[in-house]
């Protein structure tokens, strides 16, 4: 069977052995025609020895040709052709080998048993989806996953519900993965010194390479590696450690603060992994934590918080604190979000530990005035407060983050240690940077890790992996570390290859692959294997046998069981009791002058992201930048430098510079600048490569997120590319937001203030009827933090092209739904408030109204609708459109010439093509889904069954989706709430479907007034 | 025969304000001047024709050009977006159909009210109608996104079953503007019957006379004839009366029935219809200054069209210039915070300049024609009307760009560009508007041969009447 380029088959299955003797259609017909008789055919029919319906001459004619075809396809079938005038059943045959022969055109299940999550394999019936549980690793830690495949064709990606770590939601990059795995751009094969080469090639040299190791008991071997829980590869890699004890294990993972775990490794002892439980915590102090969007617990968190904020029964929410430098996803939703400077968290941590009776050492600055209020708030709540040490700060505001909350009696309470799941005794990328320049190194083996990209620019690590002799690199693309590598082996994405990954809580998940590699990609564990001597052993025997050694009973039954329900039972791992370490001196006081801060790219990560289209297109949470990475200057430092948005800025740290565009970002701390990673691509693919500045080139290991440095205007001025223009709400109230107290008093504070229309002034009373279904969407405003999750998941399941940067910054991007962001206040400590704006599917559409050629109705359970056969493009339904969510496709925006992205496509949407309008559908495909299933079931839909896209990755669920005409509905209680309002209903009698929640936030009344307290009404 | 050359050079005078005719002419001289204009062959044409001629067919390519790219690549090669849904193309659109309607105005209700000063113009503004009507035709269809399925909007039966959405202005902006389209073309052509058989008549080449007997369609000149055309041209008058307000109304309510601030207003129809005269009277006098000039005949058009055409334009200016104070005052009395929002930055937004350039051109600098001086002077009245045109051209650019940037939330509000693409498009049709009046004047008598006959018959016969009475 020919191979497609994207999609090469490899080795054959049990069926695939039939399947690779299929012979298609069309080579018979390329054949040279063998004539038929047809005076032979005609004597033939008349004496009714012939079929007695036929559809060709061919068939008629009973030629070789067809004969042979049908042997081939079905071998034993073509003799009963003669005998059987039964052409239905020849037909019913040929047209399932047809069916199965576009199958196997396609993607195939790999071969080894994969457990489906709902259904059996033999159930598969095109079009109706399947869905696999599986784990990706997002920084080593295990995000459990429910993957949704058609007809072995993963398409997209949902949190599994019962995974720890997941809860059903995800963030944007388990979303975007979907789409690296149908990258164009990913690499193909090995390649050897730039050439290619085999897979045989490169076993044989490195295990030659593994003789001559052994000799050394593994002397030079330097393997680097991100963060790994899998259980399987730790194993591995202790095997080889064992081996060769002069083996080295080095991990870099760029976007992660090594001060964590040695933080948490100096409070256990060993170890550890330091969680918080938010469910139970009143009061949270983040010190410049982003826990609502960072780090392997950030979902349980989202949804431990939103559970917290909750206000409409007459519970009293938590309260927040973020202090922090640059405005992050948590902080939009702090009750108090105070600037400081990074580098003037640690003192604050002391001086917050020396008030809450905590021995610190001096902290060296006199405590802000804000501190104390915010100390009486934690010591009124104690026991039932938390205070979160930020993700990039050093060791010391770990230490006394814990101290503080050990002293405030949290731990056990909102504090839980939990064995550490990362591997022991590894070492950093500094040291194997040093070990390289002097000469340690021999052997050096990259998975994943792309350092000469991702290594601070102070190791030079493109001059260092020039020492080692043989480099090989385990990578998705060939990329910058790649360049410099002897070896290069394309990498299996986590949806291609059997692994296993474990949670922040330690519960394992076995990756199932949904689908064989598409280019021959290889795991770590097979890379791995070939040094332990075992070069032909696969992933899944891999992982499997572990597994087997690791569960003594009923190992079958284990194994599919876990791989059903997407994690082991009994996997989690105990906690420990920790012990305040003492806290060390302050290494420095906060930088006097300007400084600069480090940050992963809100959408691009650490840059392994960058070549995915969907990512580079989602607006950065806080600025709605899209395509490139700005430098976050603060209002008062911006006019202090004289630069709005888009000019450009020197940024200098120890004499090495880049040049990026201001980003002017209320709420930034003054004299702190945030540069972000991830950008500045030199290798990354067509989409990734050469955008942005790379903030990498200006690290410093010694000080890799926070460092003093300095900042000039170059004079030169950028196009950039952002989606919301205008940052207030201009004296509209998109936001309605109150204070606990005034919501209190007026549960009903968003309508409190609407003149109330008369209804009945309208020519059209009541012109619909719902008698089955009525959807709605209600969305609360109150817990949602803007993490972009909804934009991305409806960008995959509704099939959204990504249109590019100077399509952005002309103002036609096509995302569905969207994440307003306001601010209000004043510029140096604004309030901030996102909203998420789908099509609000309203009652009394404006759209329908001026649509020529009624390509937008109204449906029979008020949804709007949009044709887009029938649509020819006069936009005027979006210029009549208040909420201005419908999108047009002014240029052919999908991508019908990449083949390799049509395997993405979620074959239950349209493919849009050029000059149709589109708009969030409240994803009818699934509303359609659950319809036919119900139908068949003679039953109603329940509340909950139907997800929208957006609703079921939403981290802290604040969409809920369902139909207002079951008054038992989640959708129709929330939408009975005093705190519900319509967006711009009492100005235009649109009567939305989409309705919000109004925002309630629980500021402490100590800190009116004063600095810090944002939330001015 | 007496052709362009040989006539007494005294008869070319402007006669001035009070005559719509110079003096000495009789009907074979009224004849010979106009019809003498189609029978100069080519290479005797006034150089300034060949090079405007040339000039304006390099926009048509130029159109062509810009048709091309639009088709091949995309609506997007132009600056629309969200939320500017509606750019360049339909600002064009309400201008062009504007310009239209001086044309319907002069033919129809000036003849239904007797105004005789309009023989000389009528049947050039007809013309300028019927070209304006093409180039502002082409516009919805090319702002299309798939402009292949335009015919979706025509109410033909079809396999779907699925018929236009009524309710929507645009289908009926379909009706109004295919109607007025109509009946422009037929008027303009009946008007014209007696001048084709007048041409046949007197044409030098065979060929000639061949064509225009065809178009002529054996017009004879029997008292029969011009009993029944009368009558026809009286009811086709009648006929086009209501287009002269209709077709504008109905284009304001792609605006007005919105939910848009800045579009959603009652006051347009009135308002749009007194601008679109304004603008037709504006192009008429941009367009006949010239012509008089080039072909010698400041006797056929004189002063006395131009003061009235200027007139005119002072008064439909006035309305207009009440429409956009009442659009400003409905806005600040009527209290609602998106309207005031919309007029505030309408006047001091982003697009400010548009605004005040607007007010200066549409309004402020106008008001000079009140001064006879001024309206006598040709040159400036030529002046004036291109500045009322781009006044014109802005106020339909300040309603669809203004109030779309930025509507009601703050979240969606955008900037609109223009790309090089819609100034090629616009340029294109100016320059396709131009071609086509350039090959009329040469191909047709552009000024009603037997209605300025009719001039000198009544001429003459109040003459004869005086010298009797004496």
């Amino acid at each position: 069977m020919k191979d497609t380029p994207q999609f090469p088959q490899s080795g054959d299955n049990g069926k695939g052995g039939a399947a690779s003797a299929l012979v298609p259609l069309e080579s018979l017909l390329e054949r040279p025609r063998r004539k038929v008789d047809l005076e032979a055919l005609r004597l033939k029919l008349a004496e009714g020895r012939g079929p007695k319906f036929w559809r060709t001459l061919e068939e008629a004619a009973e030629t070789e040709d067809l004969k042979e075809y049908i042997e081939q396809e079905f071998p034993g079938l073509s003799g009963q052709i003669p005998q059987g005038v039964d052409r239905r059943s020849l037909l019913k045959v040929m047209a399932a080998s047809l069916a199965m022969a576009g199958a196997a055109a396609c993607t195939k299940q790999p071969k080894e048993l994969i457990v489906p999550y709902v259904r059996q394999p033999e159930n598969v019936i095109p079009g109706i989806p399947l869905f696999y549980a599986t784990a990706m690793p997002v920084a080593g830690y295990a995000r459990g996953l429910l993957v949704e495949s058609h007809l072995n064709r993963p398409t997209k990606v949902e949190g599994n519900p019962d995974h720890p770590a997941s809860l059903g939601a995800t963030t944007i990059f388990e979303q975007a993965s979907v789409l690296n795995l149908y990258d164009p751009d990913r690499s193909e094969s090995v390649l050897h010194e730039g050439r290619m080469d085999l897979w045989g090639a490169f076993t044989g040299a490195l295990s030659t390479e593994a003789q001559e190791l052994g000799m050394r008991k593994g002397e030079g071997l330097a393997i680097l590696t991100g963060v790994v829980t899998s259980p399987t590869l730790i194993s591995q890699m202790n095997a080889l450690r064992a081996q060769w004890p002069q083996a080295k294990w080095y991990v870099h993972e760029p976007s992660v603060n090594p001060a964590i775990t040695s933080a948490a490794r100096k409070i256990a002892g060993r170890n550890a992994f330091i969680a918080y439980d938010l469910s139970k915590a009143d009061v949270i102090v983040g010190l410049e934590s982003d826990f609502l969007n960072t780090g392997p617990a950030a979902l349980v968190y989202a949804r431990q918080f939103a559970k917290r904020r909750a206000v409409d029964n007459g519970q009293t929410p938590c309260r927040m604190y973020a202090i922090e430098a640059t405005p992050s996803v948590s902080g939009s939703l702090a009750d108090h979000h105070i600037p400081v400077k990074s580098s003037a968290v640690p003192a604050i941590a002391y001086q917050l530990a020396k008030v809450c009776g905590v021995t610190a050492p001096d902290p060296g600055a006199a405590a802000p005035e804000w501190l104390d209020a915010i100390a009486q708030d934690l010591k009124n709540a104690k026991g039932r407060c938390v205070v979160l040490p930020g993700e990039f700060q050093p060791e010391s505001v770990h230490l006394a983050a814990y101290a503080i909350n050990a002293a405030l009696g949290n731990v056990g309470q909102t504090v839980n240690i939990y064995e550490g799941v990362e591997p022991e005794s590894t070492l950093s990328i500094e040291e194997l940077a040093g070990d390289l320049n002097n000469g340690r190194v021999e052997t050096l083996i990259i998975i994943s890790q792309n350092p000469v990209y991702s290594a601070p620019a102070s190791l030079n690590f493109e001059q260092a992996i020039r020492k080692a002799r043989m480099v090989v690199r385990l990578g998705q693309f060939y990329d910058e570390t790649s360049r410099w590598s002897h070896w290069h082996v394309p990498e299996a994405h986590y949806l291609e290859t059997w692994s296993d990954s474990r949670a922040f809580d330690g519960t394992v998940t076995i990756q199932q692959p949904l689908v064989e590699p598409l280019y021959n990609g290889k795991s770590a564990h097979e890379i791995l294997s070939i040094l332990l001597g075992k070069p032909d052993q696969n992933s899944h025997e891999i992982v499997k046998a572990y597994w087997q050694s690791q569960v003594k009973n009923d190992f079958d039954r284990v194994w599919k069981t876990s791989l059903h329900d997407g994690w082991i039972v009994g996997s989690a791992v105990g906690t420990l009791n920790g012990r305040a370490a003492p806290l060390p001196p302050l290494a420095a006081q906060a930088l006097s002058g300007t400084e600069i801060v480090f940050r992963p790219d809100p959408t691009i990560g650490d840059g392994s992201w960058a070549n995915n289209g969907w990512l580079q297109e989602c607006p950065k949470p806080q600025s709605k930048m899209t395509w490139d990475n700005v430098v976050a200057v603060s209002p008062k430092n911006a006019s202090k430098l004289g630069v709005d948005k888009g000019d450009m800025l020197r940024v200098t740290v120890n004499g090495r510079h880049v040049v990026g565009p201001t980003w002017v970002l209320p709420g930034h701390a003054e004299d702190s600048f945030t540069v972000y990673f991830g950008y500045g691509r030199t290798a990354s693919g067509r989409v990734g490569t050469k955008i942005g500045y790379n903030a990498y080139a200006i690290q410093d290991s010694a000080a890799p997120f926070f460092a003093g440095g300095s900042i000039e205007k170059t004079g030169e001025h950028y196009r950039i590319a952002n989606i919301q223009e205008t940052q207030t709400m201009a004296g509209r109230e998109p936001v309605r937001a109150a204070d606990l107290a005034e919501f209190r008093e007026h549960p009903d504070f968003p309508t409190r203030e609407e003149k109330p229309l008369d209804r009945s002034l309208t020519l059209y009373p009541d012109q619909w009827h719902y008698k089955d279904y009525k959807w709605g969407m209600a969305i609360d405003l109150n817990v949602c933090t803007g993490c972009s999750a909804c934009i991305v998941a409806c960008q995959a399941e509704n099939n959204i092209a990504v249109v590019g940067k100077d399509q952005v910054a002309r103002g036609r991007h096509m995302h569905w739904i969207r994440v307003d962001r306001y601010y209000s206040g004043d510029l140096d400590t604004p309030a901030m408030y996102n909203q998420p704006v789908p099509c609000m599917q309203c009652e009394n559409a404006p759209c329908e109204l001026v649509c020529p050629v009624a390509a937008t109705v109204h449906s029979n359970e008020g949804l709007n609708e949009m044709v887009y056969n029938r649509c020819v493009g006069t936009r005027y339904c979006s210029n009549n459109c208040p909420y201005k969510v419908r999108r047009f496709n002014f240029y052919l925006y999908s991508d019908w010439n990449t083949q390799s992205l049509y395997g993405a496509r979620n074959p239950d949407v349209t493919v849009r093509s050029r000059g149709v309008m589109e708009k969030c559908s409240y994803c009818i495909q699934r509303i359609q889904e659950q319809k036919i299933k119900t139908d068949k079931e003679n039953r109603r839909i329940a509340d909950g069954e139907i997800l929208t896209a957006c609703q079921q990755v939403c981290p802290t669920q604040a969409i809920t989706f369902g139909d207002l005409n079951d008054k038992n509905s989640k959708v129709a209680k929330l939408q009975a709430l005093q705190r519900n309002y319509k967006l711009l209903d009492s100005d235009l009698d649109t009567r939305p479907r989409t309705t919000y929640l109004g925002y309630v936030r629980n500021p402490n009344e100590a800190l009116r007034g004063q600095r810090g307290n944002t939330r001015e009404s | 025969m007496a052709t362009l050359e040989n006539l007494d050079s005294k008869q070319l005078i402007d006669p001035g304000p009070d005559r719509i005719l110079g003096s000495g002419h009789d009907y074979e001289t009224v004849t010979d001047r106009i019809a003498g204009i189609v029978y100069l062959p080519l290479k005797k044409a006034p150089k300034k024709w060949l090079v405007g001629a040339f000039i304006s067919f390099v926009f048509v390519n130029l159109l062509m050009l810009a048709m091309w790219v639009l088709f091949s690549k995309g609506v997007g090669t132009w600056g629309v977006n969200i939320p500017i849904g509606w750019g360049f193309a339909i600002v064009n659109f309400v201008w062009w159909i504007g310009i239209g309607h001086a044309g319907t105005l002069i033919s129809a209700i000036l003849f239904l009210l007797k105004q005789d000063w309009r023989t000389s113009i009528n049947r050039f503004s007809e013309a300028m109608t019927l070209f304006a009507v093409a180039c502002a035709g082409m516009f919805p269809v090319l702002h299309l996104g798939r402009p292949w399925l335009a015919y979706w909007l025509f109410p033909y039966p079809n396999s779907m079953w699925l018929w236009p959405q009524p309710r929507s202005p645009l289908e009926w902006d379909v009706f109004a503007v295919s109607t007025y389209g109509t009946i422009s073309l037929v008027f303009w052509y009946c008007g014209l019957i007696p001048d084709f058989a007048s041409m046949r008549d007197n044409a030098p080449h065979l060929w000639q006379r061949k064509i225009y007997g065809i178009l002529g369609l054996g017009w004879r000149g029997s008292a029969i004839h011009w009993h029944r055309y009368q009558k026809a041209y009286l009811l086709l008058a009648g006929l086009a009366t209501p287009l002269v307000l209709s077709v504008h109304t109905v284009v304001s309510f792609d605006f007005a029935i919105s939910i848009i601030p800045g579009w959603h207003t009652t006051i347009f129809p009135p308002y749009f219809v007194a601008g679109a005269i304004y603008s037709g009277f504006a192009m008429v006098l941009t367009l006949i200054i010239p012509l008089r000039a080039w072909y010698n005949m400041r006797d056929l058009i004189t002063l006395r069209h131009i003061d009235a055409a200027a007139k005119l334009m002072l008064g439909t200016g006035l309305i207009v210039a009440y429409g956009y104070s009442m659009e400003a005052f409905f806005s600040w009395y009527g209290g609602d915070k998106y309207e005031s929002f919309m007029y505030w930055n309408r006047m001091t937004g982003p697009y400010g300049f548009s605004y005040v350039l607007l007010i200066l051109c549409n309004i402020a600098l106008p008001q000079a024609l009140w001064s006879r001086r001024v309206r006598h002077n040709i040159v400036l009245v030529w002046i004036l009307s291109i500045i009322v045109n781009c006044g014109m051209w802005l106020e339909r650019f300040v309603i669809v760009v203004t109030s779309l940037h930025r509507d009601f939330l703050p979240s969606s509000w955008g900037i609109y560009i223009p790309t090089k693409w819609d100034w090629a498009t616009y340029t294109g049709t100016l320059g396709f508007f131009l071609f086509l009046i350039f090959l009329f004047v040469r191909l047709l008598p552009s000024i009603s041969i037997f209605e300025v006959r009719e001039v000198v018959h009544h001429e003459k016969h109040l003459e004869h009447a005086y010298e009797e009475k004496l």
